[in-house]
């Protein structure tokens, strides 16, 4: 979505959805704030922090050209990492179970699918819900829309093209926030690079579905999940991520829009 | 209503505007003719704040908006139909309408709704097609129903006539001089000189950069000058 708006590519993302897991971690085991309390003040501080980010290191760059700005994308990521190791340092941190270890049982047993799984998909299911509403139809998400295809024009509208850029930003990072805790909860090993690699798959997600279509992000994330596991299953545990970057490249090559990215004819 | 004083504008090292002054007065249709080239565009552009003159001011309703943000500007009743109209192909045809009333709020943006369906009774009849869809001359009435949603004083055309068959020209001009009888002044940028001076008070005309001529749209007509340059002997 960040991408579709201020065409650059937020390289931090993933390590935003890091920063809120340590923050939900610490929230949850030092000072013994209930789940619900931590995970909204994970949120809270991501955004604060996305847009700090967006303020301090990309605004300046809105109009340099999208390289320069893919590099201090890049830097941000290593100065929140970094950053990470030394608050943190970098000694995994075992996540604590934010649902237990419960697991729902299908079918007379026959089928176990951990809560967290469900909690994710339904997770998911909420937020792809809510920002396909919110985009649709509310005027702050419509002009984010504007802004997409034409920041010039959207200007000539009477909006205004940071602070609409800034909000997508900020929604952006408080999603982070949930991201990191399910990421934590369904895999607990918290680092300071745990955000790095989920972040550049779900950007090859988005690529993968069209870039700037919520349900395509959706779906995009769904084939590459399932293109990992059976990759890692029949193909080789080690070349799963290369397996990722592989499917990326070729769907770029034959469909740069993605599987479902519009292609709109444009008339002169 | 518009007072345009000085204006120097460089692309890095060209200088695309020469000391450029011109002047809209309330109720009339002014028109800005020149070649391709000649910074007809970059002439609007500065005027609602998406380049900047290096020089001199820009008064719009008797106040320096020359460094006033674009989206402020649109909000204080100037509106501008960019080139190649620039409508919002993804979104519905009723969607590109509301984002163009962005600066209005409640029953505003109703009112102004229901005017441009009046003026486009096609938009109403489309109101639910992706943009993107829509023919040439039905995007033109849209980018224009767009910029009226904002309830404007001045409004600044570009190029409507482009790409547009002579039928649809027409057509779109008496659009025009409808708006203006409406209470629109019009500040209209054409290479299709002809038509633009038939409807226009007066005109100036713009010359790699530089104002070179000006009077009433008649008076323009009628120079020898423009009849070679512009209208085909
Ligand atoms: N983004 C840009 N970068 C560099 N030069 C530019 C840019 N835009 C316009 N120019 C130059 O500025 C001059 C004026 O351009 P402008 O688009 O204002 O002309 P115009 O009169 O609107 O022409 P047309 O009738 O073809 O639309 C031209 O010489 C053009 O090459
Ligand atoms: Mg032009």
């Amino acid at each position: 979505m960040v991408y579709g708006i201020a065409k650059m590519l937020n390289f931090a993302h993933g390590d935003v959805i890091m920063i809120g897991a340590y923050v939900c971690f610490f929230s949850l085991l030092h000072w013994n704030i209930p789940t619900v309390f931590a995970i909204i003040l994970a949120m809270i501080i991501c955004t604060a922090l996305g847009v700090l980010i967006e303020r301090l290191a990309y605004k300046p760059l809105r109009a340099a050209p999208s390289l320069a700005v893919l590099i201090t994308a890049i830097g941000v990521s290593y100065f929140l990492q970094n950053a990470a190791q030394l608050l943190w340092t970098s000694s995994p941190k075992v996540f604590p179970s934010v649902l237990g270890d419960t697991s729902l049982r299908l079918f007379g047993g026959q089928l176990s699918v951990s809560m967290i799984s469900v909690v994710t998909v339904a997770a998911c299911i909420v937020i792809m819900l809510g920002l396909t509403w919110f985009t649709g139809k509310t005027k702050t998400g419509k002009a984010m829309r504007a802004c997409s295809e034409d920041k010039g024009a959207a200007q000539l509208m009477g909006i205004n093209v940071n602070l609409t850029i800034s909000v997508t930003f900020a929604i952006g990072a408080a999603l982070a926030a949930v991201a990191g805790v399910l990421l934590c909860s369904a895999y607990p090993m918290l680092m300071p690079t745990t955000g790095a690699m989920p972040g550049i798959k779900a950007f090859t997600a988005a690529v993968f579905g069209g870039i700037g279509s919520i349900p395509g992000a959706m779906l995009g994330g769904i084939l590459l999940g399932l293109i990992e596991i059976f990759g890692k299953a029949y193909i080789s545990t080690q070349l799963s991520d290369a397996i990722v970057f592989a499917v990326l490249i070729i769907v770029l090559l034959v469909k740069p829009a993605g599987l479902l990215g519009k292609q709109v004819r444009e008339k002169v | 209503m518009l007072k345009v004083e000085n204006m120097n504008v460089y692309y890095g090292a060209i200088h695309a505007i020469r000391n450029v002054s011109l002047e809209v007065l309330q109720g009339e249709i002014v028109t800005l003719i020149g070649a391709n080239g000649a910074g007809k565009s970059t002439v609007l552009q500065t005027i609602s704040g998406l380049m900047r003159s290096k020089t001199g001011d820009i008064a719009f309703m008797d106040e320096n908006i020359a460094a006033v943000t674009p989206h402020k500007i649109v909000e204080r009743g100037l509106a501008h139909v960019p080139e190649g109209r620039r409508i919002f192909l993804r979104m519905t045809v009723r969607e590109n309408l509301e984002m163009g009333a962005y600066t209005r709020h409640g029953s505003e943006v109703q009112e102004a709704l229901e005017k441009v369906y009046q003026l486009f009774p096609r938009l109403l009849e489309r109101r639910k097609q992706i943009a993107g869809t829509l023919s040439g001359g039905e995007q033109q009435m849209l980018a224009m129903g767009r910029a009226l949603m904002s309830r404007p004083k001045l409004l600044m055309l570009d190029e409507p006539s482009m790409g547009l068959a002579p039928i649809l020209v027409e057509q779109i001009f008496s659009i025009i001089e409808d708006m203006n009888k409406n209470g629109v002044t019009i500040l209209l940028v054409e290479q299709n000189a002809q038509i633009a001076l038939s409807i226009a008070d007066r005109g100036y005309v713009l010359e790699t950069g530089s104002i070179i001529m000006s009077g009433t749209g008649h008076e323009l007509s009628q120079s020898d000058d423009i009849r070679k340059a512009y209208l085909g002997g």
